[in-house]
């Protein structure tokens, strides 16, 4: 074979190595904007949750027991495992947590008969174990932030993220009262909310809200995939584990490949 | 304890002697060409997810409750309450993705190289076969966790077969048992999804590696090694399969390993496409999502029927676009095997091809609601631009297979000398 010839094929063997790449540029740019169009929709603030730091899902589910679980189910949760994954006695989830004298290891079930709640609201309130992993917490951050008082609307408010939702602001005391400032509305187009202020402070300031907002989203984060916390510590063991194999399995390979030329 | 087994061997040996040169065919005495490059890890790593996804499938079995009052609960009953549950469910949503994947990178490496040539027509023929078991396995699996969009992808696929004739409607009734997808669907798609298509992928996949062994390799060259061989009779460009590419693989399933576990632990939704938001909600009848789409390794074929307004030929060029797979071994009359030594026009219409492939994935996926407003603007005519370029895409991809016909037919193709020998190896 001449030089020529060499240097020919070597660049012909390239060639499914640039289909490769290409094939590999552009699935990497597809799954790049899904998970950036997942967490984005619109002008959604990141929420910027941790799972991982327990005082804060204390504080997220402190309030959630407050505001939301009059309503709300999680019924996927029971006491007992709220208590293991928060680092709570069975003594303290009971006292605070369980208000409807529940037992620790039954599920989180709300005490609003369905029936009622459907002539209140329109529709039952929805059981949220899984409304993080449904609508991404990002959704559930910027939603609890943007109610705004709508007298046109049948519960008097309503939200910029969920338009006509059937829910009244549950946080309201903590958050204060928003009005919207609306865009005049332009040819073809109808009117929209260019933006919220608080009319009415809340017993937190926005900086405050926003902190209980992440922590409640958190919270809620966490019940839609408790194994989230088990998940994240045993994969740097695995991953560490596969490297090992993978460079030893390599070393064997290179041992045995000196034979074939 | 070298003795001990060599005992056990010979024990075998004895009463049934036919055992061990089957060992020797597939394994120690299997001639593979030293020359694979990284398009030849795919196989072996489908058969990796393979007896991944039976194991996984087992474990969950035991817990997951087939029936649309008890489905969905099951589900999150084993990512919560089973120890280990999470893992095992994450382990084998993850493995029904990097599946296909891995399928699509092999059949991808089969039009590399011409793996689909004579002698090795029935090893293609088998493989496209196991790639049908496949999609129907993934679809009845992607029902059974019996979220929204498990109920209203059952609803959509199983529609299609009422573009058939006469009896279309019938069929479809007869399909799910039922007016809708519901209690009864789910249960026979259980039981075709543990039993009978598993049972079919392991016969198929064992008579695809048998056709394969009989005929030999393929290798990134297109050489027949075995028409050079030594006094012995062993290929001269051939290394034993044991333990040359046992180990070879080794270090490919390791890699492998890696990138999964990265998925399973730390991404194991990947932003909506292994795992779909809306199946986070229960099925509901009543309740349309969004936007129906499959999960990812279908939404290649789900774009022709998307820019097919009309469903009869919509889901007959569905069904050609997969047939026409089939048929690559005789549409192709090349001689030369290996892109390395094909005419500049096969490239060319390669490369198309597997772009318009990937970007109907895309089309497929709803990306064009994305990707047009950026590229033409708010006001832009989505769905109308999204038809006239799936439009394109369709003659791009049919015209794939007409073209390899005239091309090769017709002896248009300039193709470079095929050397002797393999000529690289790593």
């Amino acid at each position: 074979m001449t030089e020529s010839t060499r240097i020919k094929l070597k660049t012909m063997n390239h060639f499914a190595a640039k289909v490769f790449a290409c094939g590999l540029a552009v699935v990497t740019a597809m799954f790049a904007s899904g998970i950036a169009v997942a967490e984005e929709g619109g002008e959604m603030q990141s929420a910027q949750t941790n799972v991982s730091n327990v005082t804060s899902l204390q504080r997220g589910a402190r309030t959630y027991f407050n505001y939301c679980s009059g309503c709300h189910s999680i019924k996927y949760m029971n006491y007992a495992r709220l208590a293991t994954d928060l680092q709570l006695s069975e003594a303290e989830v009971l006292k605070s947590f369980a208000f409807t004298g529940a037992r620790i290891g039954d599920q989180v079930v709300s005490n609003m008969p369905a029936e009622g709640s459907q002539q209140w609201f329109g529709k039952t309130p929805p059981d949220l174990s899984l409304e993080a992993r449904a609508k991404s917490p990002d959704w559930i951050y910027n939603y609890l932030r943007s109610f705004y008082v709508d007298p046109t609307s049948t519960v008097g408010w309503n939200n910029t993220v969920f338009p006509n939702a059937s829910m009244p602001n549950p946080l309201w005391e903590l958050q204060g009262v928003q009005i919207a400032h609306m865009a005049p509305a332009k040819a073809g187009e109808e009117a929209h909310v260019e933006k919220l202020e608080v009319s009415k402070p809340g017993k937190q300031s926005p900086a405050e809200f926003d902190e209980t907002a992440r922590d409640l989203t958190a919270f809620l984060q966490y019940v839609g995939e408790p194994a989230a916390l088990q998940r994240e510590s045993v994969g740097v063991w695995v991953i560490l584990f596969l490297v090992v194999f993978t460079f030893l399995a390599w070393l064997l390979k290179h041992e045995y490949w000196k034979d074939v030329h | 304890m070298a003795n001990f087994f060599s005992n056990i061997a010979g024990w075998i040996n004895e009463r049934a002697p036919s055992m061990m040169p089957v060992y020797r065919k597939h394994m120690t005495e299997y001639y593979a060409p030293k020359n694979f490059n990284f398009w030849y890890y795919f196989g072996v790593l489908a058969m990796v997810v393979l007896v991944n996804q039976i194991v996984t499938g087992i474990f969950l079995t035991m817990f997951y409750k087939p029936g649309a009052a008890t489905a969905f609960d099951s589900v999150e009953y084993i990512m919560r309450d089973v120890e280990w549950g999470w893992l095992i469910r994450y382990m084998h949503s993850t493995g029904a993705s990097m599946f296909f994947l891995v399928v699509y990178l092999h059949m991808f490496r089969g039009l590399l190289y011409g793996s689909y040539k004579k002698p090795r027509e029935l090893v293609w023929l088998l493989g496209m076969l196991i790639f049908l078991a496949l999609m129907a396995e993934g679809f009845l699996g992607y029902v059974l966790p019996w979220g929204n969009m498990s109920f209203w992808g059952a609803k959509v696929i199983i529609s299609l077969f009422g573009a058939i004739p006469w009896i279309g409607d019938t069929l479809v009734q007869w399909i799910m048992g039922d007016y809708n997808p519901a209690d009864a669907t789910l249960n026979r798609f259980f039981a075709l999804h543990v039993v009978a298509l598993p049972l079919v992928l392991l016969l198929l996949v064992v008579l695809h590696i048998f056709a394969l062994h009989e005929v030999g390799s393929n290798n990134p060259d297109g050489v027949e090694i075995k028409k050079k061989k030594d006094a012995r009779g062993i290929p001269l460009d051939g290394i034993a399969f044991h333990p040359y590419y046992t180990l070879h693989d080794l270090v490919g399933i390791g890699f492998f390993l890696i990138i999964c576990a990265f998925i399973i632990f730390y991404q194991p939704t990947v932003g909506g496409w292994f795992i779909e938001y809306d199946n986070f909600i229960p099925a509901n009848n009543l309740v349309t999502p969004a936007e129906i789409k499959p999960v990812w390794y279908f939404t290649p074929f789900y774009a022709i029927l998307r820019v097919i307004p009309s469903k009869g030929l919509g889901v007959f060029a569905l069904a050609a676009s997969i047939i026409l797979l089939f048929l690559v071994p005789w549409l192709d009359r090349g001689a030369v095997k290996s892109i390395r030594y094909r005419g500049r026009g096969y490239k060319i219409a390669l490369t198309l091809f597997t772009i318009t492939f990937v970007l109907f994935g895309a089309i497929g996926a709803g990306k064009s609601g994305e990707w047009i407003p950026e590229i033409f603007g708010p006001t832009a005519d989505v769905s109308g631009i999204e038809m006239h370029f799936g439009w394109l895409l369709l003659a791009i991809y049919f015209g794939f297979f007409l073209f390899l016909w005239v091309y090769t037919y017709f002896g248009y193709e300039k193709t470079k000398p095929v050397p002797e020998r393999v000529t690289t190896h790593d």
